[in-house]
Formats: C-alpha cells, sequence, structure tokens
C-alpha cells in the first residue's frame, strides 16, 4: 500500500481494516525480530506501531522519503528504542525491502537495537538516547521554515523521555520561533525502565506542553480514526503542534500487556506462538 | 581571538547564506554585527546548551553551516552526549567555538576555566580540534574552520597576549604543525594560548645561545606526526606546555602520536597544570604560576634535562 489520501468524509470500512491489516502484519515482524534476537523493548515496539503506521501510510509521501528529497517530511522516532516498530513501518511502507528485517541485531546488518542515521532510507537520525530528537527535529523545522520549504517533521516520542530537561529546551525555542511544522506525536504508555511514568512527575504531559506553548490535544494512540483526525485535520495555529497518545505498553498481545517486565524481556518459543496466535497467525 | 574570527565569519555569512551562527546566551559585544547582519541566521538558543546542539545538528541535516558559541565548559562538557551522538555520531559538520581555554577567564573561577576540554573532545571519533595559539593563527585559520566539511570541529580559543613573531611567509594551514622557530635539535611545542609562553621560554634560551625551536600546535586533531617524524634523526629533545591538564592533554597525545613511533629514545618532559581544580581566586598570571606554568622554572628545568 502506497500513500493513502484520507478523506474524512469517504472514510470507508475498508481504509481503516487495511490500516490495521499493516498494523497486524507489522506487530507479527516486530514480535518475529525480537524473539530471534533476544532483545528487548517489546512492549515499547507495541504501543508505537499504530502510531507509526498512520504517519507512514497517510501523512507523508514516501517516495520523497526513498528519494531523500529535501523537501520530504520528516520522521523521527526519538524513543530510538522501539526501533523494531520503526523498521517494519518503513518495510510495509516499501521504503526498505522486507528482506531486510530478517539482519536485525545480526553481526555486520545495519538493523541496529537503536536506528542509525542513514542506514537506509527513511532512517533520519541515530537515536537512542532520551531527549535527543526533538532539538534535530526543531534544527530542521526552522531550517525548513527559513527556507520557505514546506517540509512537516513528525517527532514521535516516549513519556518517559519526557524527563529529559533537552526536551523542554527543545520546546522552548519550537513555541518562541513559532514552529508549526513541528508536529509531536508523544507515545504515552505510562510505563517506563523502573515504573510508572506517571509516578515521575506531577501533573499531566497535556498541561506541560500546553504550557510550553504548544496547541496540544489528546487522544487514543491505538485508534485510527482519533489518529488520523489528530494528525490530518488539526486546526493549523502559529505554534507546535504536540499530540498526547494514550497508548498500552505491548498493545495487542494480552498476556503482556501493560507490564513493566516487558520493557525487557522477550518471547520464549511457546510465547512466541502464543503470541502469533493473538495477533490472528496459525 | 573571537573577534577577529567573528570578523571573518561575518565576511563570509555575507556571501553564503547557509552560514548559521547559535549562542547560548553569550558573546555580548561581539557577536551584535552578525546579529544586526542575518537576523534569520542568528539564533540565540537561550541558556540551553543541550538543545543548542540538538538544534545545530538538525540545521546541519538541511545542509546549513552551523555555528556554535559559548564559554567552553558549557558548549562542550554540558551538552557533552549532544555532541557525541548528534554531531560526531552523524557526522555533521557543525563547527563549536568554545571561548575561554586555559585560565583565560582566571579570578571568574573554575566553573568558567577550560583545563579538560581538548582532553574530553579528543576522545571523540570524527571531532576535529583546533586550538590556535593567537589572533594571527586564528585568522589564516579561519577559511578552512568555516568551510570544513568533515565532520563536526572544535575550536578552543582563548585569551592572548600576541607577542609572537611569526616568520615571514610562514604558511599557516589547517591540521599541519606551525613551525615558529626552526631547530632540529630540541623543540617546544605548544597548544592553543600557551604560546606566549612558550615563546618566552625558547627566546630566553636561545639567547643563552640553546639550540631550541618553537612549534605551535593548533590543530591537536588529527595530529601531524609526518612532522616531527621528519625529523627524527637530529631531535634530541622535546617539552611540551599547555594551559590544559596534564592528564590526557597535548603531551600524552604527542607521546602517543610521536614518542612512541620513535626508533630512539630522546629527553621528553611535558609542562601543564598538575591535574588539579584551583580553589582560590586568581588572575591567568596567578592561576598559571599556581601551575608551575612559570618561564623561569620551565628553563631551568629544561636546562637541567637537556644540556
Amino acid at each position: 500500500m502506497t500513500q493513502v489520501i484520507y478523506n474524512k468524509e469517504k472514510i470507508t470500512t475498508n481504509f481503516f481494516n487495511n490500516l490495521k491489516e499493516i498494523s497486524r502484519l507489522s506487530r507479527l515482524d516486530i514480535i518475529r525480530m525480537l524473539t530471534l534476537s533476544h532483545c528487548s523493548h517489546v512492549g515499547s515496539a507495541l504501543s508505537v506501531i499504530d502510531i507509526l503506521t498512520v504517519l507512514y501510510n497517510c501523512c507523508v509521501d514516501t517516495q520523497l522519503i526513498k528519494n531523500k528529497s529535501p523537501l520530504r517530511d520528516y520522521i523521527i522516532l526519538s524513543k530510538g528504542h522501539a526501533a523494531p516498530a520503526l523498521y517494519a513501518a518503513l518495510a510495509h511502507a516499501n521504503i526498505i525491502s522486507h528482506d531486510i528485517l530478517n539482519s536485525y541485531f545480526k553481526n555486520g546488518g545495519v538493523l541496529s537495537g537503536h536506528p542509525i542515521k542513514d542506514s537506509l532510507p527513511g532512517i533520519e537520525a541515530s537515536t537512542g538516547s532520551l531527549g535527543h530528537g526533538l532539538p534535530l527535529g526543531v534544527g530542521l523545522a526552522l531550517a525548513a521554515k527559513n527556507d520557505k520549504r514546506p517540509n512537516k517533521i513528525y517527532v514521535v516520542m516516549g513519556d518517559g523521555e519526557c524527563q529529559e530537561g533537552s526536551v523542554w529546551e527543545a520546546l522552548m525555542l519550537a513555541s518562541r520561533y513559532s514552529l508549526n511544522n513541528i508536529i509531536i506525536i508523544v507515545d504515552h504508555n505510562n510505563l517506563q525502565g523502573f515504573g510508572r511514568s506517571s509516578n515521575m512527575v506531577t501533573g499531566t504531559l497535556e498541561e506541560k506542553f500546553s504550557a510550553f506553548g504548544c496547541n496540544t490535544v489528546s487522544i487514543n494512540g491505538h485508534n485510527y480514526k482519533e489518529l488520523l483526525d489528530s494528525l490530518m485535520y488539526y486546526k493549523l495555529q502559529e505554534k507546535p503542534y504536540a499530540i498526547i497518545a494514550h497508548t498500552i505498553k505491548g498493545h495487542g498481545i494480552s498476556f503482556i500487556q501493560d507490564k513493566l517486565e516487558w520493557h525487557y524481556k522477550s518471547f520464549n518459543q511457546e510465547e512466541y506462538q502464543i503470541a502469533r496466535k493473538e495477533l490472528g497467525e496459525l | 581571538m573571537r573577534s577577529v574570527f567573528i570578523k571573518n565569519l561575518i565576511e563570509q555569512a555575507s556571501i553564503d547564506n547557509s552560514i548559521y551562527l547559535m549562542t547560548g546566551d553569550l558573546g555580548f559585544s561581539v557577536l551584535e554585527p552578525f546579529a544586526q547582519k542575518f537576523p534569520d541566521r542568528f539564533i540565540n538558543a537561550g541558556i540551553a546548551e543541550q538543545n543548542m546542539i540538538g538544534v545545530a545538528a538538525g540545521l546541519s541535516m538541511s545542509g546549513k553551516n552551523v555555528f556554535v558559541y559559548s564559554i567552553i565548559p558549557f558548549d562542550t562538557m554540558r551538552c557533552l552526549e549532544q555532541i557525541r551522538n548528534d554531531l560526531c555520531y552523524q557526522k555533521l559538520p557543525v563547527k563549536i567555538i568554545g571561548v575561554g581555554g586555559g585560565f583565560s577567564y582566571g579570578q571568574m573561577g573554575v566553573t568558567h576555566h577550560a583545563i579538560e576540554d581538548l582532553a574530553i573532545m579528543r576522545a571523540l571519533p570524527e571531532m576535529t580540534i583546533v586550538a590556535p595559539g593567537s589572533r594571527h593563527e586564528i585568522e589564516q585559520l579561519s577559511h578552512s574552520i568555516i568551510y570544513h566539511t568533515s565532520g563536526p570541529i572544535y575550536i578552543r580559543l582563548a585569551a592572548c597576549e600576541g607577542k609572537v613573531i611569526y616568520p615571514e611567509n610562514l604558511k599557516i594551514t589547517l591540521n599541519k604543525a606551525c613551525e615558529v622557530i626552526t631547530s632540529n635539535k630540541a623543540l617546544i611545542i605548544t597548544t592553543s594560548n600557551a604560546l606566549d609562553l612558550g615563546y618566552t621560554i625558547c627566546t630566553q634560551l636561545r639567547e643563552k645561545d640553546i639550540d631550541i625551536g618553537l612549534v605551535s600546535i593548533h590543530t591537536l586533531k588529527p595530529f601531524d606526526t609526518e612532522y616531527f617524524l621528519a625529523k627524527e634523526n637530529s631531535i634530541k629533545a622535546i617539552f611540551t606546555l599547555e594551559e590544559h591538564n596534564l592528564s590526557c592533554g597535548l603531551g600524552e597525545l604527542f607521546s602517543h602520536n610521536v614518542i612512541a613511533k620513535l626508533s630512539h629514545k630522546i629527553i621528553f618532559q611535558s609542562f601543564g597544570i598538575n591535574d588539579s581544580y584551583s580553589h582560590e581566586t586568581g588572575s591567568r598570571e596567578y592561576l598559571q604560576e599556581k601551575s608551575g606554568l612559570i618561564p623561569s622554572v620551565i628553563c631551568k628545568k629544561i636546562r637541567e634535562l637537556y644540556l
């Protein structure tokens, strides 16, 4: 499936089913990559995959990304630990070949546990340390604005990541320059490495992003209609735009959903087969 | 030094609109001409250096030639991981201008001193390090620095006295050792603003008919090993001098890049700051003295070792 133009008025069940099928296949790729590699972060990849599916299939021109056009929209996965979700999304958007997913975590390959800039088309930044993607995005947005280029910059972040000071440093600058070409999507799954994200801070992310000058909305990050409406039909204002996407860590697989340990664990064979079954395989 | 560099940067910025200058809210009385001439390409990032480096990286990814400016600890150590991940790992040719090398900010205190910066920047793959010893050197190097494209570059600027007299027609080139006073027997090697001190010491020794030369290492990385190896057969003694911590400083860099590669033993001694912070207030000169960076003391030591 190449780029889909989402027409709010003429939306069909088929359209949503199409997206759901892409994300289902992506989820299967994610758990396969992480099971074979015994690698962590399955929960993080599954909470963000619906967001990435909508971004790559509905919001951006994938051909421009593939060609590294200066006019392309950028999608920066700032929560780099969800890299398998990025790789799967790129593959299902035909930006990279699906076969290359087999090289995930393999010696000599480029599909690292955290993304490596320019290793493949669509991998725009080397992320992995949190709080780096938004400043990069602000720089890209500032350059586009000064050059009067139409690029949009999508930065996908984690909620735990928002504890990094650099995030708020970046927001200060983004709102000061009224950067309305930057769209921040926070994958708010409310679980981080060692606890609940909401227990680390007082107040809500919505309050904080608004206080730092963003046009902020709150959505269900697994609901395609809400994702599409917030990403494609928002009211353009002279300020950065922040979407707080409430998600469930490990979404789609019942026995890992919203469980802290699945930030780290990977499936054994038995669990893997159960997970595949839950995703409609076998 | 900074005024010289900014003057050259402004000249280039008027013919090259890819040049951007960011500051971490510093540069009062120096950066205003740039800000006034190119308001769209001047960004005061505020007191938020981590973000400044990240934004510089984003601008650089868009093809901009970005310079960031601050006092050394703030645009090197405060945002070290941004420099590592965003600039070095991603090979983005952002230029980090750090002012206040060594004890330049004397009485302001250790928070403003820069005695570890060269060591820390040197540890980063892809990083080029330029530490000019005088206004003349930064003047000559400006163009190469501004149009440097292979990865990030750190430019250590510092207070200097400007008393060094260079041989006429001496070409000062990035990546090449700068031979201020020639000798094939013995050399004093300095980097950054230790050049003035080295010049004083070298002149005093030469007045006593000691055959000793002076080399300014304005580019620490990559290091011009070849220059020294070319003198391998005649050289007897080398003394390094730096307004920087001896730990991982010029002396260790030299010993790694040259001494280890020599086929015979030579006399070698480094002079610098002995791995400590000053807990008292003092001018640059006072702090130099406290660290033993005193011409008479070093002259005596060199004579003991070399003669």
